[in-house]
């Protein structure tokens, strides 16, 4: 099978049953996705599938065939951090770590939806044009993502002031 | 997991066909439940065909209602400009459920199929005539929040998860099918069944029928419409209970119209149609509005850990009903 990972492409004999997660991290060594809960309830193992976030450990590879898969690593690096990844270490967004690669693929993934105008639980009129970019869509829309650290108020403080400039306050 | 065959369908016609030459398949769309259960070895298909390349096309019906093509995916759905403007109960439901990733990968087809969370029913060390027919149920004496009040029987007291479902049973919505016979439409609500004495089936559906769309009519009114969820915390869990309600009252402050269904509490999205006809023609307010919540009610049986739903489930009925009628544009 071939798949596209942060702009590469790889070829692999894999498995019917490997799911995105365990090809990421057991097959190309792209342990920056964590595998959590492995049942869709936790978020750490979240990636960008064409921009946007899914739980890779509910996919099956074999459906994401040369789809462009961003992870982590295709994020940023040590030598060129992505904005985001500045500011969860500025504002404390993270205690271990486990769940912040997936917290932080999340977040981008979630700012082009309010980019998009993707309305949320929380939005008072669903067919509003434009979504206030407010700590209670914020906490809302990254209600997939736990953290056990509980360092949710630095993650939104990081979240909030990486999108404010692009998605108003 | 058990070994499968996989095979991707360009078309509903090849899908219905790898299904015929398949032993014991099943149709994949994103996966957030199937490949959970399979996982689990709850699922134990040997042909899994893939159908998230069929069509995903929102597009307006004929009689000024909406087709959703089943491949749909559910935040396609809820960020459509129609649904929000026409039917917001439906963009509301289904935002109200899962978590923004699942809502990426999960379709429509796959959210009308998805199947109990009933955690006995994941649980293989514990009885259930769901996975098991006539293996006995551990729910109906054990830990049963989350169960059903209304239609249960004593084999089974699971309820349907989908909040979508309740939002498209309250907008009488019809599912197109393509299988083996052919095609043919069902309602929504005659799509799901009652668990009587067989829960382990759940759908009306034929060996091999596929959801290839799910219809919307047209429903002027719905545009006031709501979709209100109760549940153990405020975002990413299931309902407790849920209603899916809209109302159109006239210059007198009378029900001109009403659709109301209800979520967390049957085996299926639960129509109101009792609560409805009780309404129709009658005044707008709280006290009609209690009534036809206990009217619908009538004949909920709670267990040990649920008995509370039944309250719960009035009172958040007539909490939407009141709301709906005090929007701006109500009584005109």
């Amino acid at each position: 099978m071939n798949f596209t990972i942060n702009e590469h492409s790889y070829e692999v004999e894999l498995d019917n049953r490997t799911s995105l997660l365990d090809l990421l991290r057991d097959h190309l060594e792209f342990t920056g996705t964590k595998k959590g809960c492995d049942q869709g309830a936790c978020g750490a193992c979240t990636v960008l599938v064409e921009g946007e976030r899914i739980n890779s450990c509910l996919a099956l590879a074999v459906q994401y065939q040369g789809r462009a898969i961003t992870t982590i690593e295709g994020v940023g690096t040590a030598g060129e951090t992505h904005a985001l990844q500045r500011a969860f270490l500025e504002h404390d967004g993270f205690q271990c770590g486990y769940c912040t690669p997936g917290q932080i693929c999340s977040a981008i993934g979630m700012a082009d939806e309010i980019k998009r105008g993707v309305p949320s639980a929380v939005t008072e009129d669903v067919a509003a044009h434009n979504i206030d970019f407010s700590d209670e869509e914020i906490r809302e829309r990254m209600s997939g993502n736990l953290c056990r650290c509980g360092a949710h108020n630095g993650i939104v403080e990081a979240v909030r002031e990486t999108f404010a400039e692009e998605l108003g306050s | 997991m058990r070994a499968f065959r996989y095979e991707k369908a360009a078309d509903a016609a090849a899908a219905i066909k790898f299904f015929a030459q398949g032993a014991q398949a099943k149709y994949l769309g994103g996966g957030t439940n199937l490949v959970d259960l399979m996982r689990e070895n709850i699922e134990r298909p040997e042909t899994v065909i893939d159908v998230t390349g069929l069509s995903r096309e929102i597009r307006d019906a004929e009689d000024g209602g909406l087709v959703i093509d089943a491949g749909t995916k559910n935040t396609a759905v809820a960020s459509h400009r129609a649904v929000r403007e026409r039917y917001p109960v439906l963009a509301q439901a289904i935002l109200a459920g899962a978590s923004a990733q699942i809502r990426n990968m999960a379709t429509v087809g796959g959210n009308l199929m998805q199947r109990t969370r009933c955690y006995y029913f994941y649980d293989d060390a514990a009885r259930c005539n769901k996975r098991a027919r006539g293996q006995g149920c551990d729910a109906i004496e054990g830990f049963n929040r989350i169960h059903a009040i209304l239609g249960a029987s004593s084999h089974c007291v699971a309820t349907h998860p989908s909040d979508m479902c309740v939002a498209l049973a309250a907008l009488d919505a019809v599912v197109h099918l393509e299988g083996p016979q052919g095609r043919r439409r069902l309602k929504l609500v005659d799509l799901h069944r009652l668990p009587g004495d067989t829960p382990d089936i759940e759908t009306e559906l034929g060996a091999g029928e596929l959801i290839t769309a799910v219809e919307i009519p047209a429903l002027p009114f719905a545009m006031r419409s709501s979709y209100r969820k109760v549940r153990d915390r405020s975002s990413f869990a299931f309902a407790l209970v849920s209603v899916a309600a809209a109302l159109d009252v006239d210059d007198k402050g009378n029900v001109r119209d009403v659709r109301l269904a209800l979520g967390g509490v049957a085996h299926k999205p639960w129509r109101a149609t009792a609560a409805e006809q009780v309404l129709r023609g009658a005044p707008a307010s709280e006290e009609n509005f209690r009534h036809a919540a206990e009217v619908e009610l009538k004949d909920a049986v709670g267990l040990a850990g649920n008995a509370f739903k039944i309250e719960l489930a009035k009172r958040v009925i007539v909490n939407t009903l009141q709301k709906l009628a005090m929007e701006p544009g109500a009584g005109s």
